[in-house]
């Protein structure tokens, strides 16, 4: 197939113009070109794109996690797709911003984009070369969407680990304590934060797995900063 | 000391561990005795064992020195698992935990002596008792079938020979040949593994006998994961498989185990193979112990103790708790509620409040699993559902495989959980 022609930026952006007068999430696609400048040494985008270390972009909104083919993604990412998770402006924000803490074995070692700013921008660029909304009615959406990142009130609780040992139990009839990681991920040996974040992404059904969210869904805030200290270093 | 050194038999862990385990015992620590040695009675055990760090003696009785889990007996049927892959051992609980496994069958419980007796002679006196015996069959609840008919007409609803036999028999059916199974009512253990296990069934039989037929006689209207395996079945085997259930006289059925005949709803057919599950209560030991209340055995959701007794908790398919299915998975999730507890109770450790929770993966054909599951909370009545999903109809391909691969990562997670 071929990929729509590359619009500009003021075209992608003046066709937007009343959205983006409603929403302030929209980021601006030529600071996006930028930001990008450091992905790409893993990232082609646009024209003749190509698979490199890291998958080719173009297209990449409305796509299955791990959903190109040719690429060899890994096992963390595939689980991830084939769990439902679709690349939206949301949900790739929420990747970019801490990769490891949401898709915990991904191969794309990048320390994650920390300004909520510069991954709108990074995101409006990139959709640039997908599906358009203005060519076609049931393509994603340009607005970049809910910042779900979480409160650093949260992050900052001290979790009780022997609460967590024992909150733990409940994780460990799927999880080795070990760190197995066959059929289903290791959970050991995270920092605190990335498990947290994590925790908060299926609590929030960002990440896809139904029994995840089920179980991260009843957790209070205490509980999750008390199962990140305990599994950050099980005894 | 009343125990029969005797009775501790199996690894060179258990023997070592049990023959030093006296000297420690006459010093006055609290004793926990666990009865069986399964999802729930294994996971109490080690959890008990590892989390006092030896401030309380545990013994576990279990009759068996092998323990085939139940879970993943089917995938065994299936051709998926070898029986090898679902056989485990106490020996790490033993020499690791500083658990004493003895290898004999609890015959009794006397509750105001505190003691547990055991067939090959002697008793064990505890402070808590943990009853996870698992299921027993209800008499008479086949017309014709009783325990003694079941080499002829298997259950193979306890892992291990039985299930060896079953496989045996489906695999030396004749050419177009017939196999029944007469499921059970409820509540029984592991809701979708009569089900389950048809669609092992249907799978060897589609590659080694692909005219042979498959009659289920049910006395439900309707089953755990109905769709996704009526749809499986429709997708694998069509024409397979002819469910009847209670509108149809499913529930209206005996056997012949000598003529292997079995007659539904005043219709007699001949069979080949006939896989019979009857109608269950808690695994003898608990209504010896005087804790059951009809089939089961009812018990208070925060802790899982006895209603009939307050240092006696009963775990598992064999418990009484409200809307926990009678699974592995719920065992063992019940078995961590129920060791936080006692380990407080008996030493003053921390009590955290009860969570409870389940999931059930079953295999339809290779790579298409599905799977069901829910998260419960205690109230004063019971354990009460909170939230839970199921696996849709019409799933792609890709997750199906995944959620397989997900269940093989679940066995590997929930035996080392309970066996160490």
């Amino acid at each position: 197939m071929g990929w729509p022609k590359v619009l500009s930026c003021a075209a992608v952006l003046g066709g937007l113009a009343p959205m983006a007068s409603a929403t302030e999430d929209l980021g601006d696609a030529d600071a996006g070109k930028a930001v990008f400048a450091q992905c790409k040494g893993c990232h082609e985008v646009g024209d003749g794109a190509e698979n490199k270390i890291g998958p080719h972009l173009n297209g990449i909104f409305g796509r299955k996690a791990a959903g190109l083919d040719g690429f060899n993604y890994s096992k963390s990412l595939k689980r991830a797709g084939n769990s439902g998770l679709e690349w939206h402006a949301d949900t790739l924000s929420a990747y970019i911003e801490n990769p490891r803490a949401f898709a915990s074995g991904t191969r794309m070692s990048f320390r994650g984009l920390k300004v909520a700013q510069d991954r709108a921008n990074v995101i409006a660029y990139l959709r640039a070369f997908s599906d358009n909304p203005r060519d076609i009615p049931e393509a994603d959406p340009t607005a970049k969407g809910t910042d779900r990142s979480v409160d650093p009130a949260i992050l900052a609780i001290q979790g009780d680990p022997e609460y967590g040992a024992y909150l733990s139990s409940e994780c460990t009839t799927c999880h080795q304590i070990e760190g197995a990681d066959d059929g289903i991920p290791s959970i050991v040996y995270w920092p605190d934060e990335d498990f947290v974040v994590a925790m908060h992404a299926y609590k929030q059904k960002q990440r896809p797995h139904p029994v995840m969210q089920m179980i991260a869904g009843r957790l209070s805030n205490d509980e999750i900063a008390a199962l990140a200290a305990y599994f950050n270093n099980p005894e | 000391m009343t125990i029969n050194r005797r009775a501790f038999l199996g690894t060179a862990g258990a023997i070592a561990a049990g023959l030093s385990a006296p000297m420690v015992l006459a010093q006055g620590k609290p004793r926990v005795v666990v009865v069986g040695g399964g999802a729930g009675g294994a996971t109490a055990a080690r959890y008990i064992a590892k989390d006092s760090k030896g401030e309380i003696d545990v013994t576990l009785i279990e009759p068996s020195r092998t323990y085939y889990t139940c879970f993943f007996s089917n995938l065994y049927l299936g051709g998926f698992q070898e029986l090898s892959d679902i056989a485990h051992s106490y020996g790490t609980l033993a020499a690791d935990y500083g658990i004493n496994v003895v290898h004999d069958w609890a015959v009794g419980v006397d509750r105001d002596a505190k003691t547990v007796s055991l067939a090959g002679g002697g008793s064990v006196p505890y402070d808590k008792l943990i009853l996870s015996p698992g299921i027993d069959f209800v008499d008479g609840a086949v017309e014709g079938w009783d325990i003694s008919a079941q080499n002829k007409m298997p259950h193979a609803y306890k892992a291990g020979s039985q299930t060896e036999l079953l496989k045996a028999q489906v695999l030396a059916m004749p050419e177009g040949g017939i196999f029944a199974m007469v499921a059970p009512p409820n509540p029984y253990r592991c809701p979708p593994g009569p089900y389950e296990r048809v669609s092992m069934v249907a799978h060897v039989l589609k590659a080694n006998n692909p005219t042979a037929k498959i009659i289920v006689a049910d006395p439900k209207p309707k089953f755990s994961k109905m769709s996704l395996f009526q749809e499986g079945w429709a997708n694998h085997y069509e024409g397979t498989v002819d469910w009847i259930g209670e509108d149809f006289g499913g529930g209206n059925v005996s056997v012949n185990p000598d003529a292997m005949t079995v007659t539904i709803d005043g219709e007699v057919t001949k069979v080949d193979v006939c896989n019979v599950i009857p109608a269950m209560k808690a695994g003898r030991i608990a209504e010896m112990a005087g804790v059951t209340d009809g089939n089961w055995a009812p018990v208070n959701a925060a802790d899982m103790s006895s209603k009939a007794d307050p240092d006696i908790y009963v775990l598992g398919d064999a418990s009484q708790q409200g809307d926990m299915p009678k699974s592995g998975f719920s065992a063992n999730s019940q078995a961590k509620v129920c060791a936080n507890a006692v380990r407080g109770a008996l030493t003053g450790s921390k009590v955290f409040p009860a969570k409870f929770s389940n999931t059930c993966w079953s295999l339809i054909d290779a790579d298409d699993g599905v799977k069901v599951g829910a998260t419960y909370e205690a109230t004063p009545e019971k354990i009460a559902k909170v939230d839970g999903f199921i696996s849709q109809t019409g799933e792609n391909a890709d997750l199906r495989k995944a959620t397989y691969e997900e269940s093989l990562g679940w066995y590997a997670g929930i035996t080392s959980d309970m066996f160490g």
